[in-house]
């Protein structure tokens, strides 16, 4: 049987490493990877909390998070390409432009 | 035996979640890291009784999400990632402490908070039994997401369009 | 019950592998020339023992081997090297949960025929799939090279987009089987129906007349959904970049697309894992819609019931289980027959149609089909 303690460690885990990549690389496609990594760090700590109590509820909470984060990536991955053709970079630190 | 197989997949999806954030070279390894993440956390899923959950979030993660980041990557046909490593250096490694010591205190907080895991009736967590909670309690969100899905398909079209002059 | 798993294990990697790959070389070769009309491949001979050709699957394999192991200037070397392997995995491992043969009980010994009973076979095999993409597109990434990367994008887009439809036109069979675990589906494919039967669940008449009763047909998937079967095998055929749906890697026009930089061995492996997929496919196909290992008209029990007074319940049922591989095999064997048929038929599609197809005409057929399948289920669940 699988540790409940553990699974939502490993949950803490990678929302950590989800958390540090977005905020310190520059690179936009990762930012958004790492968004994803917390979206799943999220649905680990979900599966893990429904399995604890044997209530399905956790786990349709998931299928929602899959599929608001398939929606962001879609969407977020369209605003990349769009900002590509415009400035030729993905580099956060070259869209700047409303910073004081 | 399925503890040992709990602690490969979380091995994997942590050196895969490490090697997606430390990859400054080169994008598309990040995003290969990245799989392998999803991927052993399908099998975790699996671990935890989540059948159905497990399925979609290999098909869906692994299977269309990080396609998507690939195609972008080999769209812009991004080769390397300029930065300067000095300036850079202080903000990754104070960082990291910090994230590592609230690591630590979250995982101080929660040593020993949990109960034993409910007792579970069969079937839990398999097609059936997700369909039935998802189509009857839920339905109203299920449609929700259908129109949301919507939404952003019909906005990545507009954002990606070349203009039409 | 770890030494069962293993023997099961390794009938598929004797037969299906070991023995079908080659052998498929061959017949791909064969066929094609025999469609033609024109005499294929039947050079390669052993001190002067050739028959009909069928060394040349050795020969090629020993050229394959014995060329320069070779990566692109440039190129991301372990990428290049991993890409192949990727490509190789999902084929292998969507064999694992296809029943070839049914459930027998010798003594108190129950032998079930597939490797891995699980309840949720055929999402399994769909996330597999989807995994597919994987090898395509980072070989063409990593090959450094124009024309392999537009092979890549075409390739992923081409793969997703029929993921979507393939999973979609196997949902009027997940509702009149009620199940998505592939050992039952082939289990209730072992009875017949009456082909007008409708007729008297509609209320028209009382009771058929007995002599009308005569008319049945066996309960496959193919007579219950016929358009869920060409949906899902044109789905399918294009999943796995097969011709008509070979843009990806079109000869004539991007000059072999992801596959450029690969030669020698790594070239071998795209080819296998490809080549791998055509019985695969034929097994999904055979389990879901053509009955798996169910004889038509002859049930388990009936085959059992027939031969034990003869010889004995063991040997009966042993003589039940051979048969029903037998026919298992068989029905792979003409569905690889159908593909490669398919493939010498038809021109390659544009790109541009290819996607057509999926979203506009696809896509919409099976949605149809669905709500057509659930009406109709649920018409008749609630006549009864």
């Amino acid at each position: 049987m699988v540790p409940i303690e553990h699974a939502i460690a490993l949950s803490g885990i990678l929302f950590a490493i989800g958390t540090v990549g977005a905020i310190t690389r520059r690179n936009l496609i990762v930012v958004l990877m790492s968004i994803e990594l917390m979206l799943n760090a999220v649905n680990v700590a979900l599966v893990a909390f429904s399995r604890l109590w044997g209530n399905l509820d956790g786990q349709i909470f998931v299928l929602m998070v899959i599929v608001v984060a398939a929606a962001e990536v879609t969407v977020g991955l369209g605003i990349v390409i769009s900002l590509f053709r415009n400035r030729e970079s993905v580099n956060i630190e070259d869209v700047s432009l409303l910073k004081w | 035996m399925s503890l040992l197989f709990f602690y490969l997949f979380a091995a994997i999806a942590i050196a895969g979640a490490l090697g997606m954030v430390l990859n400054t070279r080169n994008t598309v390894a990040a995003a290969l890291s990245l799989v392998l993440t999803m991927v052993s956390l399908g099998g975790v899923y699996v671990l935890l009784e989540a059948y159905l959950i497990g399925a979609l979030q290999i098909l869906i993660y692994a299977g269309a999400i990080v396609v998507l980041f690939l195609f972008v990557v080999m769209l812009m046909n991004l080769r390397q990632e300029e930065f300067s490593p000095q300036r850079q250096r202080v903000t990754k490694i104070a960082g990291a402490v910090i994230g590592f010591l609230v690591l630590l205190q979250f995982l101080q907080l929660i040593h020993g908070a949990f109960g034993e895991p409910a007792a579970i009736i069969e079937g839990f967590g398999g097609y059936r039994q997700v369909g039935a909670v998802l189509f009857t309690d839920y339905v109203l969100a299920f449609e929700a997401t259908s129109l949301l899905l919507l939404a952003a398909m019909v906005g990545a079209v507009i954002l990606a369009k070349r203009k039409i002059d | 019950m770890l030494v069962v798993v293993i023997i099961k294990l390794l009938f598929i990697f004797l037969v299906i592998v070991a023995a079908f790959l080659p052998i498929l070389t061959w017949v791909e070769r064969k066929q094609s020339a025999v469609m033609q009309d024109r005499i294929g491949a039947n050079r390669a001979d052993i001190f002067g023992i050739r028959i009909l050709g069928l060394f040349h699957p050795i020969a090629d394999v020993l050229k394959l081997f014995t060329k320069e192991d070779f990566v692109p200037q440039g190129a991301n070397r372990v990428l290049h090297l991993l890409a192949p392997v990727i490509a190789m995995v999902p084929a292998i491992m969507g064999m694992a949960v296809i029943p070839y043969g049914g459930v027998y009980r010798f003594g108190d010994l129950e032998l079930n025929l597939v490797v891995a009973d699980v309840d949720w076979g055929m999402l399994y095999i769909f996330a597999v799939g989807s995994l597919a993409t994987y090898g395509a597109v980072i070989a063409g990434w990593a090959s450094n090279n124009n024309w392999s990367l537009l092979g890549a994008m075409r390739v992923s887009a081409q793969m997703i987009s029929y993921e979507v439809t393939m999973g979609l036109a196997v949902v009027g069979i997940f509702v009149v089987y009620g199940t998505l675990r592939l050992p039952e589906m082939a289990a209730f494919q072992d009875q017949t129906f009456r082909l007008l039967g409708f007729v008297e669940v509609l209320g028209l008449v009382q009771t058929l007349p007995v002599w009308l009763d005569w008319i049945r047909l066996p309960m496959w998937g193919i007579f219950l959904q016929p358009l869920g079967f060409i949906l899902f095998l044109t789905c399918i055929m294009a999943e796995n970049k097969r011709p008509p749906f070979d843009a990806p890697e079109g000869e004539s026009e991007i000059v072999s697309g992801y596959h450029l930089e690969y030669s020698g061995m790594r070239f071998g492996l795209f080819f296998t894992s490809e080549l791998l997929e055509i019985p695969v496919i034929g097994m999904i196909v055979a389990t879901l819609f053509l009955g798996g290992w169910a004889i038509p008209f002859l049930s388990q029990e009936t085959i059992i019931g027939v031969v034990t007074p003869i010889f004995g319940e063991g040997f009966a049922t042993g003589f039940c289980m051979i048969l029903h591989v037998a026919t298992f095999l068989l029905k792979v064997i003409f569905l690889i027959w159908l593909q490669v048929a398919i493939r010498w038929t038809l021109p390659r599609f544009r790109y541009d149609q290819i996607m057509d197809l999926c979203w506009k005409m696809i896509l919409p057929l099976s949605i149809v089909n669905v709500l057509v399948t659930g009406a109709v289920v649920l018409f008749i669940g609630g006549l009864q």
